[in-house]
């Protein structure tokens, strides 16, 4: 069982991500754009439903990807609490981007070498895209904090408020150390000065300052999740759950 | 920019403006393609700067009815196909925006004139998504009507536009199947899956044939776009092949087209349908349609939203081409 809430935790973050950007689509700030964040949710959907197979394995009897994903209530979902956080303005957009795929990148390096071979070939397929989420919104990073006044203090708001959820990356729980001991993850712990070093190297480039605030206690990863990803479930859930026992 | 000096014939001794048009119809009647650089008559230029600009905003604000569903596709198969296709309609505007550019116009300039309405998308995005089956009936109906209207554009005179065209069509294809078999999906379904199909098929029936365009005996540009091959068959034989294909396929699904007066005719082969009621296009293209202002108000803030970002790119940019000139 906790073996499959530990590929759930990866699994619901790329589908609540995914989510998100598929929000943008039409709303893009520029057609180029567009494209891209389309991509990056594309990219975050693949992912997604790769593992929650690999979860719903575990279940008995199996569960698909879509019994997971439409039919769990918000307690049941185990993403960072980082991603089921409102895109607000393209900045906010990018920075969550940044914070999300820097993790993601040296968590998939890792999984490369898990015990368990269906998250091993994930990672294997993957990793490439996750390096590229990096490069993409990394460069946006950029011209956001050293472009003019006001996409500054954009993307500095952004990251002070996005700050606080990014202790739960590298908290480890029992789920995470049962991982861990299994060979099947990595220690987060480990990951996180590595982690630091790429952020606050970006933040130096970019202008802006690596924020210093308290992180949250409250883990999405441990179902515990803010009223935002509510809204987020209803949308996503709505028509499977209105139609029960329909196929589409 | 370009050669648009060049187009204005007044500028030009009779005799020879005669022959630039005589050499320019004889390398369109002998199937030769009109590259960017070469001569052409000003109304030709202005004719594809028209038609290409106003398919390159139609995919664009295409992707506001389907983009709708994204966050609601039932299923999460379902939900990957359509966020690849609306992100292949971007791709879409894209490449038809810089096949307009080849002509002279920047993409700025054509999105401007949307804004300010003086350019025009297709009034088929002017109707509301409020079911899933909607993005089934536009698969099937919008980009089935779509394509029979775009496979001659891969033909078309002018080079830029023919060679997007040719991938776009292969895109509408693969769009078109996957609408039919959200279509299949629902009318295979429960009764109220197979109701939601058939309320989908009412509301999109007549405005995805009038997709083809004002009658033959009513329409301003045909002629001489057939003469320049930018246009290859006629609005009233391209629907009659659209209406042709599209009934077996609504059989199929078990499905009642919303025509009573719809019925095969053995002499001719061909389907005889009712009338369509034109003055309802006129509306809906005059501004009138149910979500015209959503659509307008929805390209108009997302280009106001995003001209900070635009900003700080052009900005962030000049910084460092200064930086690295300094350099150097």
């Amino acid at each position: 069982m906790s073996q499959q809430e530990y590929i759930l935790r990866f699994a619901d973050t790329a589908l609540i991500a995914s989510q998100r950007l598929c929000e943008w689509v039409g709303h893009a700030p520029e057609l180029e754009e567009e494209l891209a964040l389309a991509n990056l949710g594309l990219d975050m959907l693949g992912q997604a439903r790769k593992l929650l197979v690999h979860a719903g394995s575990f279940s008995e009897p199996v569960q698909s990807e879509d019994d997971l994903a439409m039919h769990r209530s918000i307690g049941e979902f185990r993403n960072l609490s980082l991603v089921e956080q409102p895109n607000g303005d393209f900045a906010f957009t990018i920075v969550r981007q940044v914070l999300l795929s820097a993790w993601q990148e040296l968590l998939y390096s890792e999984l490369l070498h898990s015990s368990d071979e269906v998250l091993a070939d994930f990672a294997k397929t993957h990793l490439p895209e996750v390096s590229y989420h990096w490069r993409y919104a990394s460069t946006w990073f950029l011209r956001m904090g050293d472009g003019t006044e006001e996409s500054h203090r954009r993307a500095q708001e952004a990251l002070d408020t996005l700050w606080r959820f990014t202790g739960e990356l590298f908290t480890v729980d029992a789920v995470d150390a049962a991982a861990q001991s299994s060979g099947v993850g990595p220690d987060l712990t480990q990951l996180q000065p590595l982690w630091l070093s790429r952020v606050a190297t970006l933040c130096n480039e970019s202008t802006l300052f690596l924020p210093t605030g308290k992180p949250s206690r409250w883990f999405g990863k441990q179902g515990d999740h803010g009223e935002a990803l509510g809204f987020l479930l209803a949308d996503l859930q709505s028509l499977p759950r209105a139609h029960d026992g329909a196929s589409w | 920019m370009y050669s648009q000096g060049l187009d204005n014939l007044g500028d030009l001794p009779p005799e020879q403006e005669a022959e630039l048009v005589a050499t320019f119809q004889a390398r369109i009647d002998a199937e030769e393609k009109i590259e960017p650089k070469d001569w052409m008559p000003a109304r030709y230029r202005h004719t594809l700067v028209r038609q290409i600009s106003q398919h390159a905003h139609s995919e664009v604000v295409g992707m506001l009815p389907e983009g709708n569903w994204l966050t609601r596709a039932p299923s999460l198969h379902r939900k990957a196909i359509l966020l690849a296709k609306v992100q292949d309609e971007a791709g879409h505007g894209a490449y038809l925006y810089s096949a307009a550019e080849t002509l002279g116009v920047s993409r700025q300039e054509m999105v401007d004139d949307l804004i300010a309405g003086k350019a025009r998308y297709s009034s088929i995005f002017n109707y509301p998504t409020p079911t899933w089956a909607d993005v089934g009936a536009i698969g099937w109906l919008v980009d089935g009507a779509a394509i029979i209207n775009q496979v001659p554009l891969c033909r078309c005179s002018y080079g830029p536009y023919a060679r997007a065209m040719v991938r776009i069509c292969r895109e509408e294809s693969f769009h078109q199947r996957q609408g039919y078999d959200i279509m299949q999906s629902l009318c295979s379904g429960t009764d109220a899956q197979r109701e939601m199909a058939q309320d989908a098929l009412n509301r999109w029936w007549w405005p995805s044939l009038m997709m083809f365009g004002p009658p033959d005996s009513d329409s301003v540009h045909s002629d001489q776009s057939m003469a320049w091959k930018i246009k290859r068959f006629s609005n009233d034989d391209l629907r009659q092949k659209f209406i042709d294909i599209t009934i077996p396929q609504a059989e199929h699904l078990g499905l009642n087209v919303p025509d009573p007066d719809l019925r095969w005719d053995e002499e001719s082969q061909h389907y005889e349908f009712g009338p369509i009621d034109w003055e309802e296009f006129s509306a809906v293209l005059a501004g009138d349609g149910p979500c015209n202002e959503e659509r307008a108000d929805a390209f108009a803030h997302k280009y106001e939203d995003g001209a900070w970002v635009r900003e700080a790119a052009a900005a962030y940019a000049q910084k460092h081409t200064t930086q690295s000139k300094g350099k150097s």
